[in-house]
Parts: structure tokens; sequence; C-alpha cells
């Protein structure tokens, strides 16, 4: 080994990796084909971002009445504002929109308080929730009770009916998903062969032909007399299909159980609808709510299917919307309308079942 | 007196609790009240069906349509019967459900990866689509697709012309077809050839790698040798393909292949929106990969590639593998919103058009039902088979 005692120069401080700095070069220009990735992101975000923005706010026309108001080359949303009401409420009365505004600020405040975590009373909240408030809606979105005029269901629409169509869906599915997953964890033949055909047959069709379904076949299966509106009967085919996927949600719940519950509750003596009731079902639901919520989001979008059996919720008001002559060729406009709404709706609640996911993770897997 | 004893016991519990003649009795309640629920149901369909003087069967599927399909994959027109819709509709579903499948794929896999980047822009595109997408209903999309893009482009006469050959206007995509002429057989038998001999090839480099630990470039040979050899035979016999390129006559292009705009605009939005789903399901499957895989192949001085190809990959599929499945599974069922744009799918054409012509609901729903059931189920057969190929083979 050669030594020497002369003093090697100091060597360059390292680069500096933290700022803003370190971190553009950390995380957008850390090799060539990064760097490479990050000028073509950028280039395409610029050809679609500008013209993007340009049309959805600089050019657009907010003001105004007519198409005559809206300017060329920007986005009419004049055409949203003066069709508003109806993409909201649909054909219901005007002097009556009040009675749909109460349940709207009802189910945003039951809601809210559902979702806070200190409520004090929640078990009520929930019960009231999903016994008196469907009471209390259907007499005042349909009347006929208490002085409140009848308003027939071809009458409604848009958003009012993607909302009613969604939450009557999958709160008249939980019952029956409930009762389907026992079924098909029992160990009576019968029944469970009974139940996992029910649940594999509704899963394995499109939801549309379950639709075509209940409008096509259903008024065959009843006797004559018996006339079924039309939006009863799509709620009826989705309230089947639901049921078959809200069972497979309450059977994931059931498994996540672990068998020790089961035992001890057998051990104590209690019955099967006991065992259920008060020890498997009380700590299997709360599992469940991520995967309800999920399958919530994905029913939600899938109202908008009732367009095909011609009831007209916010996607078929909408389009109904476009084929006026006076609105043609703003269907830009519609659509982005119609998927801004959707999106909220959905991603907000993804969003609230992802953090539900976090909290309910304990981090330990029986 | 042992008998005695019994009898007292037997005596002691009633049969309501006994637990199997209790489960006896309820099962049997149970198949009472669904025989019950079924004779309602079909005695007044029956009813129903007279007073509305429908005859039930499978008759008509054997009289004549009457109608025209604009898309169809085996030969069709007016004078073809119903059987013959149910059997074009089916065939325009597969059609439309395998592409969807491959492009879904393609696409989810692609910013499933792009989620990941270790470029922190690309990661946020990728977010903002997947979270963009998946949220808004496949339906809208389709509408998108074919009433906001596709319909308003321009006629024919001031077509969007790509590399002179595709042609794009408001009457679908135009392309070159191929025309298979004599000596492209010679082509076909190469490369059934080099398939054999690829399959050979790999054989004895997995034999030279477990006896002598040599690797061996097989995906670059094998690529070479399947596309390289027929290559070579095509142009040796004298390039037996003749592309037809569509071309502009009166008001439309003849010639080529015409892509319908909604089979383009469905295809689009089920590719968009079931890819926004597979990539958020690759990105699970790749970070549930415990991160000592990384470090140990890292350890082992694998490069970044190789780890992925031999190590990540390989343990996330497993992970990958049934989400994926009930995706391709919803893909194929969300191809029957092609009725909403009137694709010529199997619900749009047999469901659809058949239906209200003959009015035999029963029939035609049942028969359309079971079709997706056998999709389904041929579906989740295959990928179980797949799965267990790959599944953890514990020791």
């Amino acid at each position: 080994m050669i030594q020497s005692d002369k003093k090697l120069p100091d060597l360059p401080p390292p680069r500096r990796s933290d700022g803003a700095f370190g971190w553009i070069r950390a995380n957008l220009f850390s090799s060539v084909t990064n760097t490479l990735l990050t000028l073509l992101a950028v280039y395409l975000l610029y050809i679609g971002l500008v013209p993007l923005i340009q049309w959805a706010f600089i050019d657009a026309s907010w003001v105004g009445e007519t198409r005559d108001d809206c300017a060329v080359g920007g986005a009419c949303w004049v055409f949203i504002k003066t069709r508003l009401n109806q993409f909201v409420y649909g054909f219901y009365p005007e002097e009556l929109y009040w009675r749909v505004n109460w349940v709207f600020i009802l189910f945003g405040v039951l809601i809210t308080l559902l979702i806070a975590e200190k409520t004090p009373y929640k078990k009520w909240i929930v019960i009231f929730t999903l016994t008196v408030f469907p009471i209390i809606t259907f007499y005042l979105v349909y009347g006929g009770a208490f002085g409140l005029e009848v308003v027939e269901t071809h009458k409604w629409g848009g958003l009012m009916l993607t909302l009613i169509l969604a939450v009557v869906g999958i709160v008249a599915a939980l019952p029956f998903g409930i009762l389907l997953a026992l079924g098909r964890r029992s160990t009576m033949p019968v029944i469970k062969t009974f139940c996992t055909l029910f649940i594999e047959i509704w899963r394995g069709v499109p939801l549309i032909t379950v639709l075509f379904m209940a409008s096509v076949m259903l008024p065959l299966f009843i006797p004559e007399e018996i006339v079924f509106d039309k939006l009863v009967r799509a709620l009826i085919g989705i309230v089947m299909f639901q049921s078959a996927y809200m069972a497979e949600v309450v059977r994931g719940g059931l498994q996540a159980i672990p068998k020790g519950q089961y035992e001890a509750a057998s051990a104590l003596g209690l019955s099967y609808w006991k065992m259920m009731g008060l020890i498997i079902l009380p700590q299997a639901l709360k599992l469940m709510i991520p995967g309800i919520v999920n399958t919530f989001i994905a029913l939600f979008k899938d109202t908008s299917l009732v367009l095909v059996i011609g009831l007209l919720d916010l996607l078929a008001i909408v389009q109904a919307g476009l084929a006026d002559a006076k609105w043609a060729g703003y269907s830009v406009e519609g659509y982005v309308f119609v998927g801004l709404v959707f999106w909220v709706f959905c991603f907000g609640m993804s969003r609230y079942s992802q953090a539900l996911e976090k909290k309910l993770d304990t981090g330990h897997k029986s | 007196m042992p008998s005695k004893k019994k009898d007292l016991a037997k005596g002691r519990t009633a049969f309501w609790n006994d637990p199997e003649k209790r489960s006896m009795l309820y099962q049997i309640i149970m198949l009472v009240i669904l025989i019950i629920c079924g004779a309602y149901i079909i005695s007044n369909t029956l009813h129903n069906l007279d007073s509305r003087g429908i005859k039930t069967g499978f008759d008509f599927l054997w009289s004549e349509a009457g109608f025209g399909i604009n898309q169809s994959l085996i030969e069709y027109d007016e004078s073809h019967s119903y059987g013959r819709t149910f059997f074009v509709g089916l065939l325009n579903t597969i059609l439309v459900a395998s592409l969807g499948i491959l492009l879904a794929t393609i696409l989810g896999f692609t910013i499933g990866i792009a989620r990941l980047s270790n470029n922190w822009l690309i990661a946020k595109i990728s977010a903002v689509y997947i979270e963009t997408f998946r949220n808004i209903p496949l339906l809208l999309q389709i509408f998108f697709w074919y009433f906001a893009v596709l319909r308003p482009l321009p006629r024919p006469k001031q077509s969007i012309e790509l590399f002179d050959v595709f042609f794009l206007n408001n009457r679908g995509l135009a392309m070159p077809a191929p025309n298979i002429l004599e000596g492209f057989g010679w082509v076909l038998l190469v490369f059934a050839l080099s398939l054999i001999v690829v399959i050979g090839v790999k054989r004895w480099a997995k034999n030279r790698q477990d006896t002598t630990g040599k690797g061996f470039p097989i995906i670059s040979v094998s690529l070479a040798i399947m596309l390289g050899l027929p290559a070579l035979t095509y142009l040796f016999v004298g390039s037996p393909i003749d592309w037809e390129v569509p071309t502009l006559r009166g008001f439309n292009y003849r010639g080529g292949i015409t892509v319908i705009p909604e089979l383009l605009a469905l295809l689009l939005a089920l590719s968009v929106y079931t890819a926004a789903f597979i990539a958020e399901i690759v990105r699970s499957g790749i970070l549930s990969i415990n991160k000592g895989q990384t470090e140990a192949s890292f350890a082992l001085g694998l490069s970044r590639p190789k780890m992925l190809k031999l190590v990540i990959i390989p343990q996330a599929m497993r992970v990958i593998i049934p989400p994926l499945t009930s995706q391709f599974l919803n893909l194929v069922k969300n191809s029957s919103l092609a009725t909403a744009i009137g694709y010529p799918d199997l619900v749009s054409v047999f469901a659809g058009t058949t239906l209200n012509q003959t009015g035999q609901a029963i029939e035609v729903i049942a028969m359309t039902m079971a079709v997706y059931l056998t999709l389904s189920l041929l579906i989740s057969l295959f990928m179980n088979w797949y799965n267990k190929r790959i599944a953890l083979v514990e020791r």
C-alpha cells in the first residue's frame, strides 16, 4: 500500500436531495427514461388540457336563455342552466318541488349523522333511516295521504329518480341478501341449493336482461288484474339482481368472523337465530360496510340502465333534452354535466369506503 | 331394560326439538312453497299467454325474420330465420367482448404499472385516469363516444386520413382488408414448423438451465424464429397477401373492412372503463408482494427487469387472477349495453328486435340469459384452471 501524508482535495458536497429542486430531480428526472417520460407527459397534458380549459371556462357562455346566447367555440352551460330543474326533478310539478327538497334535506342530514363518528344514539338513527325514513319519503314524494296531492311515478325523473332507484335498491336488497347468504351457508341441502342457484343465476346475467325481464316477463307471471307500475317493475328487477350481489358481500362478512364466535354462541345454548342476531351479524355487518358501499356505487352507476326500459333517470332525461331541436349539438355539455354529477357521488362514496376499510383494518387477520 | 330407557329418552324429545327432523321439516316446507309459487307463476303465464294469443314453443325460430342487421359475421339478410338472428347477435357479442377483453387487459396493465412508476407525473396521471373513468357510468361513456365523438365526425368525403389507408368518418373506420392469394399456405406451414422448433428450443434451454445453470435468451430467440422464418417465406413466395385499400366511390368508401361506429364506440367505452378497474387490480397485486421479496432479489444481484419477470410478476399474478376474472365477466355482461346505441349484439338483436316482432318473451329472454350464464361459466372455468396452474404449490 502506498501511503502519503499529503492532504487530498476536499470532495464536492453531495447533490442536494431536499427542497424543490431535489424533489423534482428525484421524482421527475431521475434517469434518461424518466426525463423522456416526463417531457412526453407534459407535452400531452399541454395539448390536452389547454384546449379543454379554453373550452370549458374561458370561451364558455354562462348567462342567457336560449342557444343564441352561446358563443361559438366554447361550452354552452346555458343549456344546463335552463334545464337544471328538469335534470333534478324530472317532470315533477314545479309547485311541489318543496316535497322532494324536504326528502333531500332529511336524507342529507341522516347521512351526515351516520357518517360522523361520534353521533349519539347511532343505532336508533340507523333504525330510523331503514324503517321510518322510507315511509316518510314515500308519502312526501308520491303523496296520497295527509292531504298531499298524488304525483304519478311517470312524472318522476332526473337525479331524484336515480337516487330513489339506487337507495331503494340497496335498502330493500339488504334483508334479502342476508337471508340468501345465511341460506347459502346453511347445512340443509334444499335451502343451500336454492340459495346458491338464485345467487349464481342473477350474478351471471347482465342487469339489462334483468330489466328486460322485469318489464316484459313480469306482467306474464302475475294475474292480469294486477297491473304494476313501470317503476315498481324496474325496482323488483333491481332488488332481485342486487340481493344476489348483496348476499355475496354478506357471505364475505360472515366468513370473516372467527369460528370461535359460532362455537361459543352454540355452547351458551343460543338458538340459530339468536346466535346470528345477537353475536354474528352485529360483528359481521360492521365489516360489511365497505363492501356494501362498493356495491352501492356499482348500483348507483347501473341505475342509468333503466333508460332502456323507458324510465327517465338523470342520464335519460339529459339524453332526451339533447334530442330537443332547440339544443341540438350540445351533447358534450350534457354528458360532461351528467358525468360530473355521477363522479362526485361515486368518488365521495369510494373515498368513504376506503377510509372505513383503513379504520376497520386492525392489522391482524384471523 | 335398555329398550325402555331408549323409549323414555325418545319420549322426552319432541320431534321439533330434534335438529335433524326439524331441518327435514324446514326443507319440506321450503320445497312446498317453491312448488306452489312455481305452479302459480306457470298457471298465470299460460293463462296470460293464452289470452294474448301467443303460442309457446320454439317454432318461431324457423320463421322468416324480415329485418336487416347492419353488422354480421355470418351470411345474413332479411330472408333468414329468427334462429339465425340469434347466432348473428351471439357472434357480435363474442366479437366485441373478446376484442374488449384484449384491449382492456393491455391498457389496464399498462396503467396499473404506470400508477406505480417512480415518475411522479406519470403516477399521478394514471391515478387521475383510474379515478375518473371508474366513477362514471359505463352507459354515459358509451353515449359520449357514440353521440359526442363518433357521430359528429365529418362525412366520408372529408374523412380523417391516417397513413392514406385508414379513413375515419361518421360511417365508421374504413381500413385495408387482406386478400389471401395462392402460396400463403407455405407461410402457414413454415409458421407451424417454427412453432415446433421453438418448443424444442425451449425444452433444450430449460434442460440446460436445470443441469448447468446457464440461462438462454429464450424469448428473443423464439420471437426471431417465429416471426423471422415466416416473414422470409412470405417474401420468398412473392408476398401472397394483397391489401385491399378502401377507396372513396360516390358517397362512401368501398372495399376493405369498415368498422361500424357503434362497434368502435362500444369497444372504446368498454375497454377504457374496464381498464380502470384492471389497473387498480394490477396495482394492488404488485403492492401485495412483500417488500422482502424485492430486497432479496436485489441481494441476489438480479437486475430490475429480471426481478420483475422472475420474482414479482409470478407472485403478483396469483393475487391478480381472481379479481381479473370477475372484471372479464363484467365486461362480457356490460357488452349488452350495446343495445342502447344499436350495436347488433345478442340483447339488441335477439332480445330486442326479435322479441318485439314475435312477442315470445319467455323463450327469448330465457335463451339470452342462458347464453350469458354459459359465457360466464366458461370464462370462470378457464380462469379457475389457469389460477390452479399458477397457484402456490406448498411443499
